[in-house]
């Protein structure tokens, strides 16, 4: 016979509705109360850093679609970026400006995403169902830019893959207020709802120095009051001619971070607007013939061109940057997204290292869920955004 | 024995269990469409007989194929006895307090009446609870006997929820059995006669505000819906019926819409006076400001029976107004509230109401 | 009519308040101790006490036997408590308890004979006779057992506050996992 005073050990996952992304949380319960838990991750690893290794450079941009399939955009620019540090080589203005407007639209996908099922395991599906139609006005936009709406593999080595199409900044344009409308109802049904706030306030709480210590970065440590933001602090592409705030919350707990969530939706919508008023006009490749493919015209049309295609595309050949290692971070929705790549010379990746950057919030996850019950274990693990596809990658 | 008395209690069970499971049914289909209005959804509307589809109004039949064909399944560590006992024991009782509720207002037939409710017995009220609480042993019951550690949780959540708020629900219907005088709920609708002010219709809401607004939320978790559908929260716990697929699972959600029928009944008859239409008296409407509108009795009769089942309808759409708008609460924050917040209040109810009482006497 | 049906259930009663004692399983005893109870509400409501039995599932049934189910089942107890894990000793307690327990019964049956069954007042067993009876010819011995039951409420409180696991660990270990 069990005593009564014995914790009783219950595992939470792989599959439970909870935990999208795959994941497994072993409890230890004193009735409901949480006395102990441990992690298991690593069910969706697919190898994505030994397939770089296999792969031409821009080959592999497709896979970093499937690291955080919630904001793929950001993760093609950060390993673009990446590899273009490598080659020592600027990108045109106007690629850069629109990686910064996609790149936000991103991230409004991703917080969207992000909040709408914290608030749906709270119970909340019809704030949920707002949330997923605002997403869809920003896939909508996504696959206008690069065909697609998950995997957009938009991004080359030294630009992009294509262009937007003319009308592309009058359909944000277009778009923006609906998206900010979705969010005001948003914010009617849950931010000052009693009921949520007693949810989620003063639930996962992390200090500033725990948080530092834990290596977090992104609104999680943005809610424990470090105003770090990556686009602010180690600007990349034009991010330092934009005018953004960085909220920053005080508690550390899971409110907090849902409204930096929320406040930082409206700011990337203002980045936005403002890029879309300076979006400059030109190329968005780098005129090097040894980094971007030749025109399509050129490759049907000419030897060079048809020279020129080959060389990039056969196996053995492509774009080959210099021996030597670089590593460079983008500001994910969920923090610092870094690609650490290494190149012996060759047209592949000696290696190529991600760090995501939910995996230290998923390894806090004991942490943040002790002493609290079953019950917060739901929202907390909403608000740290873990997406399989990047903690296992 | 009374053959008269026979074949109106058959009657009245026939017509009772058409109208109550008819209405659970068409809830399936109202839940399914009102919260897919409020969500700016279509819903349910694919569902077609030979082509006809009016707006989805067949997904119900559709829903219950499904879930007829599809495997009765006990998983093999399961207690097999008490696994399909429970499904039984959560719906048997909320079908059964339906004996004591009126639908509709008492008939002259053949120069007897014959009241709304099957069996009026003068432990009405009480006969409500006793049944409805037993309806806490389907949920234990699967939890326990399904041998899952997560339908255990559940189980234990919902017999304490349910325990719990079933005292506050008491306490609240307390200040309105003292105000009527009965447990008898024929009696108490027609406790709710008259107007105040000439105008102002003497009904429970008004007489016991305070009764009412404990009510509806001791109701609801009773009935474990959001914002108190702790047991069964499906992102957090799974619920109770975890375990259960098919047909059985099919009888707890459908234990749950009568539930809802259920309550918003007894809020109706308690607080919303029952089949009253406020100033219609047996010869006709009697307006405030002076006029007369003389109706034949049917008519009057076909009216009462209207409101009782639109202000039904009311609070059917209510409630799942509020199990689609609000985020639900955590376990300790529903016991706090109910043993801090509405115990107490509804004390307060009562102490208050009987000093009034006596004041007034 | 009345009298087979009173038979029907009060066999049933019987039957079931056998199965208590004698099933393995607590959470079988506690469902027949249920059914037992039913059974006994529905007698009460042939005697017209109607209250009392309403009383009887709201407070046996509906309450008192959750809660009981509730502890088993956070118990976790399994029917492998078997005859013999029980001593010789408690058996012939048992026995004896028996035996005076039939003794009592047989002593009281053979006064049953001569006792009148009082007229039933139809009205007797509705709420207003009963709360009468309560509250005003027995108020005094109703508000003591009140009492009593309130301070048997704040002993078992008393008894059972008890710091939560988590905290007892990390007093312990004096660490934090």
């Amino acid at each position: 016979m069990l005593s009564p005073s014995a914790p009783m050990t219950l595992s939470m996952g792989p599959s439970h509705p909870a935990t999208h992304g795959i994941i497994r949380i072993n409890l230890q319960l004193d009735g409901e109360r949480v006395v102990d838990s441990t992690v298991d991750m690593g069910f969706l690893h697919r190898g994505f850093e030994k397939m770089c290794e296999t792969h031409a450079w821009n080959q592999a941009i497709v896979y970093t679609d499937r690291l955080n399939y919630v904001s793929a955009m950001i993760n093609n620019i950060g390993y673009c970026m990446a590899v273009e540090g490598l080659l020592e080589i600027e990108t045109p203005p106007r690629c850069q400006t629109l990686r910064v407007i996609l790149s936000e639209l991103s991230r409004v996908e991703d917080h969207l995403t992000c909040l709408a099922a914290q608030v749906m395991e709270c119970g909340a599906l019809t704030a949920f169902l707002y949330t997923m139609k605002a997403r869809e006005y920003v896939y909508e936009l996504i696959e206008m830019a690069c065909g697609a709406r998950v995997t957009t593999n938009w991004t080359r080595v030294g630009g992009l893959s294509m262009d937007v199409p003319p009308d592309f900044a009058d359909a944000i344009k277009a778009r923006i207020p609906s998206i900010r409308i979705v969010n005001d109802e948003f914010n009617k049904l849950l931010t000052k709802n009693r009921i949520f706030i007693d949810r989620v306030k003063d639930v996962g709480c992390m200090t500033k120095e725990e948080a530092i210590d834990w290596g977090f970065t992104g609104p999680l440590l943005r809610a424990t009051g470090v105003p770090f933001d990556v686009r602010r602090d180690t600007p990349y592409l034009n991010y330092d001619e934009f005018d953004f705030e960085i909220p920053i919350g005080s508690n550390g707990d899971v409110y907090d971070r849902y409204v930096i969530r929320l406040f930082e939706m409206e700011q990337s919508l203002q980045i936005i607007e403002q890029a879309l008023e300076k979006l400059p006009e030109g190329p968005v490749n780098v005129d090097d013939m040894s980094i971007t493919l030749p025109a399509k015209e050129d490759v049907y049309g000419n030897i060079e061109g048809l020279i020129n295609q080959f060389k990039l595309i056969m196996d053995g050949h492509g774009i080959k940057p210099p021996p030597g290692e670089y590593y460079s971070a983008v500001e994910a929705p969920n923090g610092e997204l870094g690609f650490y790549v290494v190149s012996t010379g060759e047209d592949k990746p000696y290696k190529c290292r991600c760090r995501p950057p939910c995996f230290p919030f998923t390894a806090a996850i004991p942490k943040m869920i002790k002493g609290h019950l079953v019950s917060d274990i739901v929202p907390i693990f909403g608000s740290i955004n873990m997406i399989g596809g990047e903690l296992d990658r | 024995m009374d053959w008269f008395i026979i074949i109106a209690s058959m009657v009245k069970m026939l017509a009772v269990i058409a109208i109550v499971m008819g209405l659970a049914t068409l809830l399936t289909w109202v839940e399914r469409k009102q919260s897919a209005v409020m969500q700016d959804r279509l819903g349910a509307n694919r569902a077609d007989i030979f082509g006809l589809r009016i707006i989805g109004l067949f997904q119900p039949f559709a829903d219950a194929i499904k879930m007829i064909t599809k495997e009765d399944f006990v998983p093999p560590f399961a207690n097999r006895f008490l696994h399909t006992l429970a499904p039984i024991l959560a719906f048997a009782p909320v079908l059964f307090v339906f004996t004591v509720i009126p639908l509709g207002p008492p008939l002259e037939i053949a120069g007897r009446t014959v009241t709304g409710q099957i069996a009026n017995i003068n432990i009405g009220l009480l006969f409500i609870f006793a049944f409805g609480g037993l309806a806490v042993f389907g949920s234990v019951l699967a939890g326990w006997g399904s041998n899952n550690k997560y339908a255990l949780i559940a189980g234990i959540r919902a017999s304490s929820q349910m325990i719990s708020y079933e005292v506050c629900l008491g306490l609240s219907l307390v200040g309105a059995i003292m105000i009527y005088g009965t447990l008898d709920m024929t009696e108490m609708v027609i406790g709710q006669s008259g107007h105040w002010f000439g105008w102002l219709p003497r009904w429970g809401l008004f007489m016991q505000p305070l009764a009412a607004l404990l009510f509806l939320p001791a109701a609801i978790a009773e009935n474990k819906r959001i914002p108190f559908d702790l047991p069964e929260c499906e992102s957090e716990i799974l619920g109770y019926f975890v375990e259960y697929s098919g047909l059985r699972a099919g009888m707890f959600m459908f234990a749950e819409f009568v539930e809802i029928i259920f309550v918003a009944a007894l809020f109706t008859v308690v607080f919303l006076g029952g089949w009253l239409v406020p100033w219609l008296a047996w010869d006709g409407f009697h307006f405030p400001w002076g006029g007369m509108w003389y109706l034949p009795i049917w008519i009057v009769k076909m009216l009462e029976f209207a409101a009782m089942f639109i202000k039904i309808a009311f609070m059917i759409y209510f409630m799942i107004l509020i199990r689609w708008t609000l985020p639900r609460f955590r376990y300790d924050q529903l016991m706090r509230l109910g043993w801090k917040y509405l115990l107490p209040l509804a004390m307060l109810n009562l102490v208050v109401t009987g000093v009034v009482l006596v004041l007034l006497r | 009519m009345e009298i087979i049906l009173f038979i029907i259930t009060a066999l049933i009663a019987l039957a079931s308040a056998l199965m208590v004692i004698t099933r393995k399983s607590p959470i079988a005893s506690v469902l027949f101790l249920v059914l037992t109870f039913v059974c006994i509400a529905v007698l009460y409501v042939m005697l017209g006490a109607q209250f009392i039995a309403a009383m009887q599932i709201i407070v046996y049934a509906g309450a008192i036997m959750v809660l009981f189910l509730f502890v088993l089942m956070l118990l976790n107890l399994r029917g492998n408590q078997g005859w013999e894990n029980i001593s010789p000793a408690r058996i012939g307690l048992g026995f004896a308890a028996a035996g005076l327990l039939l003794l009592v019964a047989v002593a009281w049956l053979k006064t049953a004979g001569s006792m009148e069954v009082a007229g039933l007042d139809p009205e007797m067993g509705t709420v207003s006779a009963f709360g009468d009876v309560l509250f005003q010819r027995f108020l005094l011995p109703f508000e003591i057992a009140s009492v009593l039951l309130l301070g048997a409420i704040i002993g078992v409180v008393a008894m059972i506050k008890r710091k939560p696991l988590a905290e007892l660990g990390e007093d312990k270990e004096g660490k934090v996992s």
